[in-house]
């Protein structure tokens, strides 16, 4: 049904693949199938979100590192929130938590992420004139778009957002008199969340469908970049996770509105004691979980993905260990799945239960460390430049190890009883999820832009926000570590009622004023984004001199992203510095033939099998005289 | 006015940011061609190393010069085995953050871009990523068979004649039991818990009658300490920091964690040279509004110091003795005696 469409838009609009395709503006620009349009669609409302989380962060970092300043200036923007005497209410302080944290996952790292990045990338680097269903595709953001919407106004109402964190633990979420976050607030953020959840679903079927059935001529498995390796497994992870979230929300969406008892048994509050009984809250905690792990790696896989071409790309090297790395985000996608009870030693769990997911969450760090590894001897002898990309990428792989190492600890079960939800998990994930995929964005914006808008970020901007971020990020969530190890609890308001936690002044204020400075080098940021847009240096077609497709394509590419015909793919991605070659890189649509001084012996073997191609394409071609239809090419080959 | 300010600072931010960006442009243009690397890239790649030395000599100084005030003491017997493995798994997952976090920076900056060099082309080694593969799975398999070895021991069940309590959390308190002279606890129900019964005793059973309540927890040192846990609302768990102990508390769920005791309270204090000090019960499950908050004081005991203590507690139904009307009339007479009610308390309820 889908592609039958599709072809009918690719017939109508045969011979204006050349010009910007035509269309009123709400069409070009708001309700647009193009990938490209909706991949900055998710991009510029990713950015919203981050800025808005950001700020939330910054607020309630205020309260943590100054616990005895008053924040009334913060009046005319909270309102009732800041009590009489000038405090955060810590009622307030929950929801700002939770907000930020549903905000950075979902909203940002998910949906801004994957998004804006597959989005933009499997097309033009599989070679494909747009996704499988550009229909699908534009309901995807829009269904974000209407989750967003609903989120944000939940900010606004007079019980406040949800506020019982991120992971809204039932009986707390599920009862409104246990917390006035659990009101509208809750309903709100569960209907914002299922609409998101189908927002996800929708753009992922398009991702794998896309990548399964559209790459063109010559672009086996084997030969993608690993950018698409990675998009495709991601929504392959979400395809499989998600669902399962969307069955827990409804769960608790019935136990809310219409007296079911699946999480809820033998609960006496408000001086009632409530008719349920029979339900689990820890059914609650599998549910959220067996989404909750994968979505970590839904966040972070794209992240390396992206970190992979930017890091290649610069040394001038050919990424080490494809094939591994391949394989190491196979193995990770697959055990994603089988780990998720590691959050969930120290709940009433089975012990039994936490020995087995401390063995396999233990195992998922071999896959990472493989990855760690082949990505520094991709640098080791390389020929380095420090574009911005380049710097965030490299960001990334420093937070990937400082923050992965910190999960040997809470993965193992005896040490994770006493880390477990205190200011070590925190630092631990903000440092391997938070922000090394905060930064494989950031690397992703940078290398993309001038193949999104044609024109250059700016360098000077790129480089102070980058060793701005960098510092600030490590001075942010370093410290933590050793709060954490001093036993402090996360969600707290303050920790001045415990004698054991009354100390630590000194750190704490130092992250908040680091969290302040990181907060506005991202301002920065923003600035040369927009800025740059407009009006930024114009790109040459091939700024990095980088391999893949997407850098075939005009400045500007237009609606069916090539104006001819979609090019040719005659070997991998990663032909940089390829002993002989003149340059150093060799494009993937660069026939072997025409590189007769650096081929090995096995690729000269390939050559004839590029002869019989062209011909078949050229028969093809007399076939229908006109311009040969695209999809019918690419189905045929596949 | 500061208002007015901070819009005056906004308009200069992003005056100065364009005004950088121009010149930058035009440096750009006037300078260099597009693509080639300039002066800038020394400067990120002597970054780079900088900030590695730099990070690596705060944190190892860090690590060393404020040790004391990072380390919780210690004061229970299994926590002995998980800070082991924790300050083992420390010393592995240190070296290897040293190692690869200074490697990355080195190799950023030694292999910084220099005209005319090429990069190597080194695709991949099989010998090589095999290393990498097999090194952290070793190491990783020393990490969970003894974590799993503490685990176990952690999580087996308790002795037979290990000392019982049962801790409920609600919001936003704790409240402790102790099974009384029978050592049994009274059964209980949540439907019968009320403002003064919060533990919704069940007064039909002749257990309940002797069972005890108290402001602090005592506990003894030197003997298993199972702690039977409880939520009456929503989730809760039940962290004791100095003893390594962690346990959600679930309604409608009984959780339980044992473990030993290794200091009385006199003699932390004595060892921390601070009379002040106290062990603390913190609640670390999101609860609500009051969850930083759910503060109780845990008091560690010797064994006999405990047992006076324990004989000099009152019966809760001795203290709340209008309850007696709930005691089925037939097993009155015995809970009055079991709860060592006096007659003049009988007489003031009546
Ligand atoms: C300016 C940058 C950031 C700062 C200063 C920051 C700070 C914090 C802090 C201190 C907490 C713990 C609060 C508490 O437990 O009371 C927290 C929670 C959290 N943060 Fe961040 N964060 C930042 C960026 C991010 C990013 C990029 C992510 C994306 C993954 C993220 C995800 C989370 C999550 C999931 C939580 C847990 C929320 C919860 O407990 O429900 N944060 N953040
Ligand atoms: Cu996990
Ligand atoms: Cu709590």
């Amino acid at each position: 049904m889908a592609t039958a469409e599709l072809k009918i838009a690719s017939d109508t609009h045969h011979d204006e693949h050349d010009h910007e395709h035509h269309g009123n503006f709400w069409t070009n620009y708001v309700f647009s199938q193009d990938h490209k349009v909706i991949a900055k669609q998710f991009l510029i409302t990713g950015i919203f979100w981050a800025l808005i989380g950001g700020a939330m962060s910054v607020i309630f970092r205020l309260q943590l590192g100054f616990p005895n300043a008053t924040v009334e200036w913060l009046k005319p923007l909270l309102g009732d929130w800041i009590t009489a005497d000038g405090k955060i209410d810590p009622e307030f302080y929950l929801a700002l938590v939770t907000m930020h944290g549903t905000i950075m996952v979902f909203f940002v790292l998910t949906a801004g992420l994957s998004g804006t990045f597959s989005n933009y990338l499997i097309p033009l680097q599989i070679g494909a004139r747009d996704m499988a269903s550009g229909f699908m595709n534009m309901l995807s953001y829009w269904f974000f778009f209407v989750s967003s919407v609903i989120m944000f106004s939940s900010i606004f109402i007079e019980t406040g957002p949800a506020s019982g964190s991120w992971v809204i633990y039932p009986p707390l979420s599920a009862l409104p008199q246990a917390m006035s976050g659990s009101g509208l607030g809750m309903t709100l953020w569960l209907a914002s969340m299922a609409l998101f959840i189908v927002s996800t679903l929708l753009g992922g079927i398009n991702y794998i469908t896309t990548v399964i059935n559209m790459r063109t001529n010559g672009m086996s498995f084997s030969r993608l970049p690993l950018t698409i390796w990675a998009f495709f497994l991601t929504a392959t992870i979400g395809l499989l996770s998600f669902p399962v979230l969307l069955s827990a929300a409804l769960l608790l969406i019935f136990d809310r509105h219409f007296g079911t008892s699946f999480y809820l048994s033998e609960i006496y509050i408000n001086g009632e004691a409530l008719p349920n009984q029979g339900g689990s809250p820890i059914l609650f905690q599998h549910l959220f979980w067996f989404l909750g792990h994968p979505e970590v790696y839904i966040v972070l896989l794209p992240a390396l993905g992206i970190t992979s071409e930017v890091i290649s790309t610069n040394s001038r090297k050919p990424i080490f260990g494809y094939k591994a790395m391949i394989g190491s985000m196979i193995g990770i996608s697959v055990l994603s799945f089988v780990v998720w009870a590691h959050h969930m030693f120290v709940t009433g769990m089975n012990p039994f239960l936490g020995s087995v997911f401390t063995l396999l969450t233990l195992v998922i760090a071999i896959p990472s460390a493989v990855k760690v590894f082949n990505y520094m001897t991709t640098l080791w002898g390389g020929n380095i430049k420090f574009t911005t990309g380049m710097l965030f990428s490299i960001g990334l792989v420093s937070f990937f190890i400082s923050g992965g190492l910190t999960g040997l600890f809470v993965g193992n079960s005896a040490v994770d009883i006493q880390l477990h939800d205190t200011y070590f998990v925190v630092a631990h994930f903000h440092l391997v999820m938070g922000s090394a995929t905060f930064f494989g964005l950031l690397a992703g914006v940078y290398h993309w832009f001038p193949k999104m808008f044609g024109r250059m970020m700016n360098e000077k901007l790129g480089y102070i926000h980058f060793w701005l971020s960098f510092a600030g990020v490590y001075l942010v969530f370093f410290p933590l570590h050793y709060i954490g190890i001093a036993g402090f609890p996360r969600r707290y308001y303050s920790f001045t009622n415990f004698n054991a936690f009354n100390d630590f002044t000194d750190l704490n204020m130092l992250v908040s004023i680091a969290a302040i400075i990181t907060f506005g080098a991202q301002l920065i940021f923003v600035f040369n984004f927009f800025y740059s847009i407009f009006r930024g240096r114009l790109a040459s077609l091939n700024p990095w001199g980088s391999n893949t497709l997407e850098w075939t394509t005009p400045r500007f590419p237009g609606h069916g992203n090539w104006p001819g015909e979609i090019p040719t793919v005659y070997r991998w991605p990663y032909d940089y510095s390829k002993p002989g070659a003149k340059e150093d890189f060799i494009m993937q649509n660069v026939p072997y033939s025409e590189t007769p001084e650096s081929n090995t012996p096995e690729e000269n073997e390939l050559i004839k099998l590029e002869l019989s191609n062209d011909d078949l394409i050229i028969q093809a071609g007399e076939e229908t005289p006109k311009k040969q239809n695209d999809q019918d090419n690419t189905q045929e080959h596949n | 006015m500061f208002g007015i300010l901070l819009a005056a600072g906004i308009i200069l931010v992003i005056g100065i940011l364009i005004m950088m960006f121009r010149l930058e442009v035009l440096v750009d243009i006037v300078k260099r061609k597009s693509g080639k690397p300039g002066h800038s890239n020394k400067i990120n790649a002597f970054l780079f190393m900088a900030f590695g030395i730099v990070g690596v000599v705060w944190i190892l100084w860090y690590s060393w010069a404020e040790f004391d005030r990072y380390n919780l003491p210690l004061a229970s017997k299994h926590g002995a085995e998980t800070d082991e493995l924790f300050w083992i798994t420390t010393a592995i997952t240190g070296v290897v953050f040293i190692i690869t976090n200074i490697l990355l920076f080195y190799f950023s900056f030694k292999y910084q871009h220099q005209e005319g060099k090429r990069a190597k082309f080194y695709p991949h080694n099989n010998k090589l990523e095999l290393i990498w593969t097999v090194l952290p799975a070793i190491a990783l398999a020393v990490l969970i068979s003894k974590g799993l070895i503490v685990w176990g021991d952690i999580m087996e069940k308790a002795p037979d004649d290990a000392e019982v309590i049962e801790v409920m959390g609600y919001q936003f308190a704790w409240d402790v039991r102790y099974p009384g002279k029978d050592n049994s606890f009274g059964d209980y129900d949540f439907r019968l818990i009320d403002g003064s019964n919060l533990f919704g005793l069940d007064l039909e059973d002749d257990n309940s009658y002797d069972d005890f309540s108290a402001l602090e927890i005592h506990i003894p040192k030197g003997k298993t300490v199972l702690v039977n846990i409880r939520a009456r609302d929503v989730l809760h768990s039940f962290y004791l920091p100095h003893f390594r102990v962690k346990m959600d508390a679930v309604p409608g769920m009984q959780t339980h964690f044992k473990f030993e005791a290794t200091k009385t309270t006199a003699e932390m204090r004595a060892e921390l040279n601070d009379p002040e000090f106290n062990y603390e019960l913190a609640c670390a499950e999101i609860c609500g509004r009051g969850h930083f908050s759910m503060r109780k004081i845990v008091v560690v005991d010797e064994l006999e110091d405990y047992e006076k203590w324990k004989a000099q507690q009152k019966a809760w139904l001795k203290l709340n003795p209008d309850y007696l009307s709930k005691v089925p009339a037939a097993k009155r007479e015995a809970a009055i005696i079991k709860a060592g009610i006096t007659k003049e308390e009988l007489n003031a309820s009546l």
